[in-house]
């Protein structure tokens, strides 16, 4: 007797005993849920892609002044589509690239193998961090600067678009942010 | 003191409700809101997908912007939190054989959210506030967006306490006795959550509001993010809760069903009050400043036992159905139960289809993102609004759309005109739904990013190319779109329809036909067990163990796949 809509008809309704049918169910859902947690805990030891918890306060000021001073120091050559600096520190480096109002400033070279210290920042509103075609997306905000431990696998032109909407109209926006990594071997 | 009298009621002579008829005005009034503001929404997201479309690209950059903002706000808010303060009212008083509490603040409640909805209207169409519904500091929009939002989200709060009320006259005037329903249950589960949302929303709209208007110096945007999804994702919960107690109170008014066991569903919703709030770190995933400990606890719900929620109820409402379907005589087989239900009832059929979608599509893929590492390659792309379109359309629209079919005779005491085409609308939404989803988060998968007014990157000289898979899949998914538009525009043809010319009911006469309880049918045929296995359900459990491989399967393609890209520590 009863439906979803009316009081319980066994005022003991806590004490029925749960069905088979759902019992087995909660024992296989629950242990499933223990082991995507404990997966998610373990993958920080058997996994080589894992976020970074490294990242400190900056102001878009201090921040720009790191990006341009790496570029003074590394810039080897004009990138051919734009004519601006290609700027490739040296493996295990600090690299700094500040995303803006719409681009991803500066283009960057890396080698195949090689770590780098990636230090992200923007420099107006939030904007994200989406390498393609590998597809790796992140926040990134004005006042942080979060540091990335990344070792690109292989060769080729990468692309930076914006993954957070960061205004614009018509002629330029978030859909034309856009930045550029070589990885060469 | 009870001051009520016979002509305040009326009774339903099929279920007994015992309906208040200021209550009814009320769940009349937000209902129809909410169906208006669904037409709003829908057709700024055909305009949306029109040009997300690569081939079509309908919309200039600007007016897309805008246009995604008025899409995003209406109907992830307007259409759903209207609908949701009609189904509050219609626990706390219909199915109560109640009054409301305070019908004048019930109305506050009403034009609250109405002059709120009506002034972000005005902020957003007027094209200085295209922030997108998340509002992201320090994108500014004018201050009457924010104050629309914070006058809506009072109007709101002020429904959930009109609620709360509700529930102490039942009490008091003992117009029920025993436990509550498990679907009030459900509705108090509801408020609960909807309580801590809105104080959410308060703590950052307010300052936000502020800073907009020049009083507030700075906002920090992280900060705005962390507390702006405790409300944003909050809301959701509300949603799934929402539905799941429209799954269970369709079970019982079409299969004369039961809840399988009210402790297990109870206990459920428990879950959900105490553990959903933690669940809007998954949406900081990708955030700088907070510590992987912190990001695992909270996304995993503190091991997933907001998840292990859904999984139950996703196992004992299509559970219930089989128990009654079995106890009424189709105790044969695993699926016949499932077989001989009333496919061409749009109250069922858009009930079961909800169930399926939202387990099989919003489900599977929302656990499977939320996991800290697998987000770094899913944040922000096309995948997002492909889940959440799996969660929110596919599951929660069509659950309101089919106890929509349901209430129109009930509470307006209509017909529901256009019958043949309410057959169909479930499976157009749906198929429109379903599809649109799954190609979405494919090309998601390939990088397209959501919020893009230009796929192509026209005329940038470090454009970028994505794969012609990926633009084929938006083609797809964006067709899929405009065949979602289709159906819920078929849905408020019905509805309207249905409650401006439908055939009156008579306030005697029934609005459907009688369904027997499936207990009462059982005792009849003196019969002692069902199923099979020793199980009562055991085509249900076969569904749900379909959803377990699919689930793990799904979750180690993604880790295959995390596993290829660039290193990262
Ligand atoms: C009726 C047909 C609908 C169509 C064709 C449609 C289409 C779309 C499309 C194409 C997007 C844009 C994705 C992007 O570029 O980022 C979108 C976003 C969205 N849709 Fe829908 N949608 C529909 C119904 C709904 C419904 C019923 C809801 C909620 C209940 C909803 C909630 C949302 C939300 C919250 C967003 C995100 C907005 C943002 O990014 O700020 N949609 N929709
Ligand atoms: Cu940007
Ligand atoms: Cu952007």
């Amino acid at each position: 007797m009863g439906t979803s809509y009316t009081p319980p008809t066994n005022p003991d309704w806590w004490r029925e005993p749960i069905e088979r049918t759902e019992m087995v169910w909660i024992v296989l859902s629950f242990t499933w849920c223990v082991f995507m947690f404990g997966w998610m805990i373990g993958w920080h030891w058997i996994g080589n892609q894992n976020m970074s918890n490294e990242t400190y306060k900056t102001t878009p000021e201090a921040f720009s002044q790191k990006v341009a001073d790496m570029q003074a120091k590394y810039t080897v050559r004009k990138d051919e589509a734009t004519g601006e600096d290609v700027v490739a520190p040296p493996p295990g480096s600090d690299v700094y690239l500040a995303g803006m109002m719409w681009q991803w400033r500066p283009i960057l070279e890396f080698q195949k193998g090689k770590t780098y210290r990636l230090h992200m920042s923007s420099l107006d509103v939030g904007h994200g961090f989406s390498l393609q075609p590998e597809n790796i997306n992140f926040q990134v905000y004005p006042g942080y600067e979060q540091v990335l431990n990344l070792t690109p696998n292989k060769t080729g032109i990468f692309s930076i678009a914006c993954g957070e909407y960061c205004g614009g109209g018509d002629t330029m926006g978030h859909h034309t942010m856009l930045g550029r990594i070589y990885v060469k071997e | 003191m009870s001051t009520t009298t016979m002509s305040e009621y009326r009774v339903d002579p099929v279920s007994g409700l015992k309906i208040n008829r200021t209550a009814n005005t009320l769940v009349k009034w937000n209902a129809f809101a909410a169906v208006v503001f669904l037409l709003v929404g829908g057709l700024f997201g055909l305009g949306v997908a029109l040009t997300r479309m690569p081939s079509v690209q309908l919309l200039s950059p600007e007016i897309f912007y805008m246009a995604l903002t008025a899409h995003g706000l209406v109907n992830l808010a307007v259409w759903i939190i209207f609908f949701e303060m009609a189904v509050l009212y219609f626990l706390g008083a219909h199915v109560l054989g109640n009054r409301l509490a305070t019908p004048r603040w019930a109305w506050t409640q009403f034009w609250l959210m109405l002059v709120g909805a009506a002034m972000v209207a005005v902020a957003v169409l007027g094209g200085n506030s295209s922030v997108m519904m998340t509002s992201y500091v320090p994108l500014t929009a004018e201050p009457h967006f924010y104050l629309g939002l914070i006058l809506f989200a009072v109007g709101a709060l002020i429904g959930c306490f009109v609620f709360l009320g509700t529930l102490v006259i039942a009490k008091r005037e003992k117009t029920y006795s025993g436990s509550l329903p498990l679907v009030v249950f459900g509705g108090v589960t509801a408020t609960i959550i909807a309580v801590f949302t809105i104080v959410s929303g308060a703590l950052i709209l307010i300052p936000t509001f502020l800073w907009s208007v020049g009083l507030i110096e700075h906002i920090d945007p992280m900060m705005y993010r962390v507390v702006w999804w405790g409300f944003g994702h909050s809301s959701q919960q509300i949603n799934v809760v929402t539905h799941i107690s429209i799954w269970y109170l369709i079970s019982s008014l079409v299969f004369g069903a039961k809840p399988m066991s009210e402790k297990v569903s109870r206990g459920a919703f428990l879950l959900y009050i105490l553990f959903l709030q933690l669940g809007s770190a998954h949406h900081l995933l990708s955030d700088p400043g907070l510590t992987s400990a912190w990001k695992i606890f909270n996304t995993s719900y503190m091991i997933y036992l907001a998840v292990l929620a859904s999984m139950i109820h996703g196992l004992t409402v299509p559970g219930s159905i089989e128990v009654a379907q079995r106890k009424k005589g189709l105790d044969t087989g695993l699926f016949t139960w499932l077989r001989k239900a009333p496919w061409g009832n749009p109250i069922f059929s858009g009930m079961f289809l909800s169930l399926v979608g939202f387990g099989f599509i919003g489900g599977i893929t929302g656990v499977v993102m939320s996991v800290e590492q697998i987000n770094m390659i899913i944040h922000n792309t096309m995948y997002l609004p492909g889940h959440f379109h799996g969660t929110l359309v596919v599951g929660t629209t069509m659950a309101f759309m089919a106890v929509t079919y349901w209430l129109i005779p009930v509470v307006f005491q209509r017909k529901i005109a256009l019958a043949g085409m309410a057959k169909w609308q479930p499976y157009v939404f749906s198929l429109g739904a379903w599809v649109f989803s799954i190609a979405l988060m494919g090309a998601g998968t390939m990088g397209v990013q959501r919020r893009h007014a230009d796929i192509t990157f026209a005329g940038q000289p470090l454009a970028y190319q994505y794969p012609e898979i990926a633009k084929g899949l938006m083609d797809i998914g964006e067709i899929f779109g405009v065949i979602m538009s289709v159906g819920a525009v078929m849905f408020i043809v019905i509805v309207l329809a249905s409650i401006f010319t439908g055939e009156r009911i008579a306030e005697d006469s029934a609005p459907w036909p009688k369904v027997e309880d499936a207990d009462v049918t059982f005792e009849k045929t003196g019969k002692k067990h069902i199923g099979i296995w020793g199980m009562e359900a055991p085509g249900t459990f076969v569904l749900a163990m379909i959803l377990f491989a699919t689930i793990i399967l799904y979750y180690f393609i993604n880790f295959k796949y995390l596993s290829t890209v660039w290193g990262m520590s």
